[in-house]
């Protein structure tokens, strides 16, 4: 039997603007989780990104930034760089970090940046109303891929976890999703890790978590969670791409 | 004794929390639209919930408490 | 204190450094690398943060999350950089953060050249990025300036919490001159409540934004940054006026050309019979002196203005407003990193006589 639930500390009253059903609410709620549990809301600054999640900044009950699209972890690394006491944190979606923001958020894993990215891949556009992203999948139909993403036009899913593992700057990279309970408890606890990791200075984690997009995928809540395991679960395994504590440990 | 406590007014009525119920007694209300409009979540059986918290868990607008 | 001589780019590092500026973020780009070249130096031995940003954009963005904690912090580049900074320089004017941008300045358009140059005057005082903004911009014409306008433009920066840039070319940035760094007093302290560094819940928590869903919010905003902009210019607008007492020809130039035109005056002057000509050397671009040119434009004795820059013709438009149409105003300029020469603009000064402007 559950113990109390209550809305986290980390978030602050306002109702989120997200659609019915959309994983971004359970994602916010873990993070301000993982805040509340290692008691850190006093010295956390958060930046936001563009898109979907551009109001994070009127949900986290934190000091924070509005970054522009894509430049978050340059955004975070300003701040870390002269704040080095902050547990700073970026919240960014496909569009914004692994479209036009590749190069901040390469560089910032290779510099071990000592931060805290949480990245959400619903393998689309949100906010712009469902514009294929760089993690659509293959034939999947988008408003700019309505006959299906075309590899040969529209090149492949973008693996943003695996690609930054092999950055020898990256401390932790875990992909995680929150299509079912059990998943979600697991995303709870790999976000917490990514931001204990900062506590002890381990350098550059992120998590990436599958999550769903119900509106823009034209479907009902329910239905997106069966999508996300039946097909993005496939193209993007779960698990730990990197860890550089127990990589260390196993030499 | 820790209850379950649905809040219809922050709920969109999604329904990921009738999907996540291992005992299936959460039901949307559709006589009972809330001010946003949408059929908020209810518990249909008290008696059989268990208190696990799934629903709360999967809740994407934190409208679930568990509640001494 | 002792005179140093030094690079331009070095004297506004060592000015940084002194007014208290804790980081640098900055991308290599000619003709201004000894700027970032002295950080990477001195910083870390001062326990300061200097870093090389994988690109002008993510340095500018750099710029903005240090600068949202409150802390002093200075980027560098030269004009295809600048350019690529825009999106962030915008960024930073709409969320009210103060820091010191500079921009020594090489010709464009594109990919342009490495000569000195200054065609950028239009991005960098009418905005330069997207929306209702302006940068608070210092123009050097000394080295001793380079180092003495950039520890005030981060007093301003500070004080209405705005971006400043310092507006070099790679004359002055390259060039030597001895420079004294004499002891500095900062301004008082600015409020700096509203940065973001943690909420402990004793003050309401710092959201740093440019973003306004209501177009209401927004204009009203904006207002606040313009009604900002009313003080600045009452109160920080800097100009020189060189000779003008009775001046028959007013050259408007600043920067690298108005130390050619202060040369073409003193020729002109050992000259029996050579024309009386003033020079007005703005030193804040924005806010430009208009009046200054005003008031000299009512004055009886002057006939014309000229403005000179490197440039094919950017100043010479504020020039024109501020005259507004009470005195000729004419241009010359040469561009492409090509330096005006003093015989050059002596000529054009003499023709503008002949011509009968006189």
């Amino acid at each position: 039997m559950a113990k109390t639930f209550d809305r986290p500390k980390a978030l602050t009253d306002k109702p989120f603007h997200y659609c019915p059903g959309c994983t971004h609410g359970i994602v916010h709620r873990l993070v301000a989780e993982a805040i509340d549990a290692l008691g850190i809301q006093e010295k956390t600054i958060g930046v936001a990104p563009v898109g979907c999640a551009v109001f994070a900044y009127d949900y986290f009950d934190v000091d924070m930034l509005e970054a522009a699209h894509g430049r978050a972890p340059a955004v975070a690394t300003g701040i870390k760089r002269v704040k080095p006491e902050n547990i700073v944190f970026t919240y960014q979606g496909d569009g914004d970090l692994a479209s036009i923001g590749t190069a901040e958020i390469v560089h910032a894993a290779n510099r071990g940046e000592n931060i805290t990215v949480i990245f959400i891949n619903n393998a689309i556009y949100g906010m712009t109303g469902g514009q294929m992203a760089p993690t659509t999948l293959i034939g999947q139909v988008t408003t700019t891929s309505p006959y299906g993403r075309d590899p040969k036009v529209a090149g492949y899913p973008l693996h943003v976890s695996e690609m930054l593992a092999t950055t020898m700057g990256a401390a932790y990279i875990e992909r995680v999703s929150v299509h079912d309970v059990p998943n979600i408890k697991k995303a709870g606890k790999a976000i917490e890790k990514a931001f204990r990791n900062q506590i002890e200075g381990k350098g550059f984690s992120m998590i990436e978590v599958l999550s769903t997009c119900p509106t823009n995928w034209g479907m009902a809540p329910v239905d997106a969670l069966g999508w996300l395991k039946d097909n993005m679960i496939p193209q993007y395994p779960l698990g730990v791409y990197r860890d550089k504590e127990e990589e260390a440990k196993a030499q | 004794m820790a209850q379950v406590v649905f809040n219809p007014h922050a709920c969109k009525g999604c329904g990921l929390c009738v999907s996540a119920c291992p005992k299936k007694i959460i039901d949307l209300d559709s006589k009972a639209l809330n001010e946003k409009g949408y059929a908020p979540a209810y518990i249909k059986d008290r008696e059989k919930c268990i208190v696990c918290g799934f629903c709360a868990t999967i809740c994407p607008d934190v409208a679930i408490k568990i509640q001494e | 204190m002792a005179k140093i001589l030094m690079k331009g780019n070095e004297a506004i590092a060592e000015a940084a450094i002194q007014a208290g500026c804790q980081a640098f973020f900055g991308y290599p780009i000619t003709p201004q690398n000894e700027i970032p070249a002295y950080f990477a130096k001195k910083m870390p031995k001062i326990g300061r943060t200097f870093l090389q940003a994988e690109s002008e954009v993510a340095a500018i963005n750099m710029i903005y999350g240090a600068a949202a904690t409150g802390t002093r912090v200075m980027t560098s580049s030269s004009s295809p950089g600048v350019s690529l900074k825009q999106e962030g320089i915008s960024y930073i004017a709409g969320s009210r953060l103060p820091c010191v941008i500079v921009n020594i300045m090489r010709g464009g358009p594109g990919l342009g050249g490495i000569q000195p140059s200054q065609s950028d005057y239009f991005q960098a005082t009418k905005g330069g990025g997207h929306g209702d903004y302006h940068l608070v911009v210092f123009a050097p014409a000394t080295l001793q300036e380079m180092a003495d306008l950039t520890k005030l433009a981060f007093d301003v920066a500070e004080e209405y919490r705005v971006p400043a840039m310092i507006l070099g070319d790679g004359i002055l940035g390259q060039m030597m001159e001895p420079v004294e760094f004499s002891d500095y007093t900062p301004r008082p302290k600015a409020d700096m409540s509203w940065a973001a560094t943690g909420n402990d819940g004793s003050k309401p928590r710092s959201v740093i934004n440019s973003l306004y869903m209501e177009p209401s919010e927004l204009e009203s905003m904006t207002r606040d940054l313009f009604a900002t902009y009313g003080i600045i210019a009452e109160r920080e607008t800097l100009v020189e006026e060189y000779h003008c007492e009775g001046a028959e020809i007013i050259v408007a130039a600043y920067g690298t050309v108005a130390r050619v035109v202060k040369s073409v005056i003193a020729q002109l002057d050992k000259e029996e019979g050579a024309p009386k000509v003033g020079l007005i050397r703005p030193i804040t671009l924005w806010p430009f002196p208009a009046e200054t040119f005003a008031k000299a434009a009512a004055q009886d004795s002057v006939q014309s203005f000229l403005t000179v820059e490197m440039s094919m013709g950017q100043m010479v438009e504020d020039v024109q407003l501020a005259v507004n149409g009470a005195k000729p105003v004419r241009f010359f300029g040469r561009t492409g990193g090509m330096v005006p020469t003093a015989k050059e603009i002596k000529d054009e000064i003499l023709s503008i006589c002949k011509g009968g402007a006189r």
